[in-house]
C-alpha cells in the first residue's frame, strides 16, 4: 500500500524524496555524500518530531484515524503469543468489527477484547470500518464474563468510530448492548486494563471501556461526539469540525489533565504508524506493568476503586444544602 | 405629512402574536386545533388522536406520585463550563438561557416521593431545559439519587427524556453514562427494584445508559426512543426508515421494553409494578384491575 500522507506530513515526504534522490546521485556518480545523508536524515527526525510536537486537536485526530495506524490485530501479532480468537454472541451473530480471544502476555493469561478496522475496501467492509453492531458489545461480554470464570485479566484495545448508527443496529438494541456492557463490567471481578489506541469514538468506545486503568496513546482521541457530528449541530456545517476538535478537548493531554485517564503512551516520532515496532512494545510494557499492579489489589477492593474512579467523574458548583427542616418529610 | 397617511392603505397584516395568546393550539400529529384548557385537562394529550405532547418536570412529578409527598435533593447542584466551550454560543450563555426559560438550574429534578404505598426515589428529566442532555450535573443527580435509594433501601423511578450526551462538557458527559450504570449495578445488586420511564424523546447516551437499565421499562405512546438519531442513521445508510421505526411501539413489537401506557394509566401502572416488585404493604388498598397495555 502506498503511503498515506496527512496534510502536515507533505513537508517530511518532500525531505525524504530529497534524500532519496541524493542517495541515488550518490550511487550513481560515486561519490560520498555520507555526511549530508546523515545531515539530512537528522534534519527529518527533527522535523517530524516538531511537527507531531505542535499538532492540533484536529490534526490528532486525523492521525488515530490514519489508514496505516496499527491495530488491535497488528499489536496481538507484536505482543503475544497464541492468540486464539472465539467468536460470537450465542445469539445473533459474530461481529467482525469487536473481537476477542485468549492471548499470551509475557506468560500472562489475558483476554483481549477490541475493535477492529481493515485497510481495504474488502476488509473494512468485513470490519463494518469499526463500527460494531449489538452483537459486538454482547459478544464482548460473553467474552468478559468468561474471563472472569477463569480469573484472566481483560484488556481491551478501542479504536472505532462509533457503534454503528443503522436500522438493526436499533432493532437489535444496540443502547441496551452498551448499557449492560457499562453496568456489568463494574462488577466484574478481575482486573481490567482499557486502551484507546486510536479513535475513541463516543458511546461505541464506552461500551467496552470501563476498566480499572484507562490509557491513551499520544495521538488517540476519545470524544463525547464525533468532531464532524459536533460541527453539524453547533455550527451546523460539518466543515468545523477541526474547531469542533478543539472545542471538545478530546486530546490525550487534555483527557489526562481533566482526569478522565489514567496515563498517556508516548508514540514515536511521527506517530504510531511511523514505527508499529516501538509502539507494540511501549504498549506491551505499559500493559505488563499496570496487570502487575491490579493483580495485587484483593477483588473488593478492586471493584471499590473502580467505581470510585468513574464516580469522581464531573465537575459541577454545589451550593451549600438547604436546611432539611425546610422541606416538609414525606408521609411513608 | 404624506408619507405618514399612506399606512392607511397598507395591507393589514395580522401576525400570529397578536391573536389572544394561548388558548388553541394546533396537534402536531393530527393538525386539528385543540383548546388549550381541553388539552390540559386531558393531562397534554390530544383528545382527538391521543397525541402525548411534552410536559415539563413539576406536571410530570405530579402525574406520578402522591399528592404532597415530594422531598427534593440534590437541588443546590448547577452546571458550570469546565471546558471553557465556545461554539457559536457559549456553553454559559446557554446554560443562562435555558435558566431563565424554565426558572430551573438545570435539566433534572430528584427526590423521594410517595407512589401508591411505597416510598420511592424518583428523578424526573425536563426536555425543556437544553434538551435534557446529559452532563455533569444530570449524571451527578441521577447517581445520588440511585445511591441514596440504595442506603435507604428504595425502590427508584426515573422518568426519561433526552437528547444524548451534553457536548458542551466533552468527555466529562460521556462519563456519566459509565457512572450511573455503576450506580445501578449496586442499586440492583442490593435487589432493589428500578422502574425507567421512557417519555418522548429518550435517546443516544441516556438511552445507552440508566434508561435502558430498567428492571421493567415503561414508554408512553408514541414516544421517540433510540441510541442514534434518524437522521444520523439516514444519512449513514442512505436507507428509508421503516413506518414507526424508534417509536415506542415499534420497540414493544421488537421485544425491546415492557410496555407502553398511556399517560392517564401511568402512575396505576406503575404501583402495581412497584407492588410486586416490592411486596404489597399489609392494609393497603389492591388496585384498580390493570387495562391491557397494548392490543
Amino acid at each position: 500500500m502506498p503511503p498515506y500522507i496527512l496534510p502536515f506530513e507533505k513537508p517530511i515526504l518532500d525531505m525524504e524524496k530529497k534524500l532519496e534522490d541524493l542517495r541515488a546521485f550518490s550511487q550513481a556518480q560515486n561519490i560520498d555524500v555520507s555526511f549530508e545523508i546523515e545531515r539530512m536524515q537528522n534534519k527529518i527526525t527533527e522535523m517530524r518530531r516538531e511537527i507531531y510536537e505542535n499538532l492540533g486537536a484536529w490534526d490528532k485526530v486525523l492521525v488515530a484515524r490514519h489508514p496505516q495506524r496499527p491495530y488491535m490485530l497488528d499489536y496481538l501479532a507484536a505482543m503475544t503469543t497464541d492468540f486464539t480468537e472465539l467468536h460470537g454472541d450465542r445469539v445473533h451473530a459474530d461481529d467482525r468489527a469487536i473481537i476477542g480471544g485468549f492471548g499470551w502476555l509475557e506468560g500472562r493469561r489475558v483476554m483481549f477484547i477490541g475493535t477492529q478496522k481493515g485497510r481495504d475496501t474488502k476488509s473494512n467492509l468485513e470490519r463494518n470500518f469499526g463500527c460494531a453492531y449489538p452483537e459486538g458489545y454482547r459478544k464482548a461480554l460473553r467474552l468478559m464474563k468468561l474471563a472472569a470464570k477463569f480469573g484472566a485479566p481483560i484488556v481491551t484495545l478501542i479504536d472505532t468510530p462509533g457503534a454503528y448508527p443503522g436500522i438493526e443496529s436499533e432493532e437489535r438494541h444496540i443502547a441496551e448492548a452498551i448499557a449492560v456492557n457499562l453496568r456489568d463490567m463494574f462488577r466484574l471481578p478481575v482486573p481490567i486494563v482499557v486502551v484507546v489506541i486510536g479513535e475513541g469514538g463516543s458511546g461505541g468506545a464506552l461500551g467496552i471501556g470501563v476498566g480499572d486503568r484507562v490509557l491513551i496513546l499520544e495521538y488517540s482521541y476519545y470524544s463525547v461526539i464525533s468532531p464532524e457530528g459536533c460541527a453539524a449541530i453547533l455550527w451546523k456545517n460539518r466543515s468545523y469540525a477541526n474547531r469542533a476538535a478543539e472545542a471538545l478537548k478530546l486530546t490525550a493531554p487534555d483527557l489526562l489533565k481533566a482526569g478522565l485517564v489514567d496515563e498517556v503512551l508516548p508514540e514515536p516520532p511521527g506517530g504510531a504508524h511511523a514505527d508499529p515496532a516501538a509502539m507494540s512494545a511501549t504498549l506491551k510494557a505499559a500493559l505488563l506493568r499496570n496487570l502487575e499492579e491490579l493483580d495485587a489489589t484483593p477483588v473488593e477492593q478492586l471493584l471499590e476503586q473502580r467505581y470510585n474512579k468513574f464516580r469522581a467523574m464531573g465537575v459541577f458548583g454545589e451550593d451549600a444544602a438547604p436546611a432539611p427542616a425546610a422541606s416538609p418529610a414525606p408521609a411513608s | 405629512m404624506a408619507f405618514l397617511r399612506k399606512r392607511n392603505y397598507s395591507t393589514v397584516k395580522v401576525r400570529k402574536r397578536d391573536m389572544p395568546d394561548g388558548l388553541w393550539l394546533k396537534c402536531p400529529s393530527c393538525n386539528e386545533i385543540i383548546f388549550k384548557q381541553e388539552l390540559e385537562a386531558a393531562l397534554n394529550v390530544c383528545p382527538k388522536c391521543g397525541h402525548h405532547f411534552q410536559i415539563g418536570r413539576r406536571q410530570r412529578l405530579d402525574l406520578l406520585i402522591e399528592p404532597g409527598s415530594f422531598e427534593e435533593w440534590d437541588a443546590q447542584l448547577y452546571s458550570v463550563d469546565t471546558l471553557g466551550f465556545t461554539g457559536v454560543a457559549p456553553y454559559l450563555e446557554k446554560l443562562e438561557e435555558n435558566r431563565k426559560k424554565t426558572g430551573c438550574r438545570d435539566a433534572m429534578l430528584c427526590g423521594r416521593a410517595r407512589i401508591g404505598a411505597h416510598r420511592a426515589a424518583i428523578g424526573v428529566m425536563d426536555f425543556n431545559f437544553l434538551g435534557a442532555s446529559m452532563g455533569s450535573v444530570v449524571g451527578e443527580m441521577v447517581t445520588r439519587l440511585i445511591e441514596r435509594a440504595t442506603r435507604e433501601r428504595l425502590p427508584a423511578l426515573i422518568s426519561c427524556a433526552s437528547g444524548g450526551a451534553r457536548m458542551y462538557e466533552g468527555m466529562l458527559s460521556l462519563m456519566q453514562m459509565a457512572k450511573t450504570s455503576g450506580a445501578l449495578a449496586r442499586h440492583a445488586e442490593a435487589g432493589l427494584p428500578y422502574i425507567s420511564l421512557l417519555t418522548h424523546p429518550t435517546t443516544a447516551g441516556v438511552m445507552a445508559s440508566f434508561a435502558t437499565l430498567g428492571d421493567v421499562i415503561v414508554a408512553e405512546p408514541g414516544a421517540l426512543i433510540g441510541f442514534a438519531g434518524p437522521r444520523v442513521i439516514k444519512e449513514a445508510t442512505q436507507q428509508d426508515l421503516p413506518a414507526g421505526f424508534q417509536r415506542a411501539e415499534f420497540l414493544l413489537q421488537h421485544g425491546l421494553l415492557d410496555m407502553v401506557v398511556p399517560r392517564k394509566d401511568l402512575k396505576a401502572a406503575i404501583v402495581r409494578l412497584l407492588d410486586f416488585m416490592m411486596g404489597r404493604p399489609a392494609g393497603a388498598p389492591a388496585p384498580k384491575p390493570a387495562a391491557p397495555a397494548e392490543a
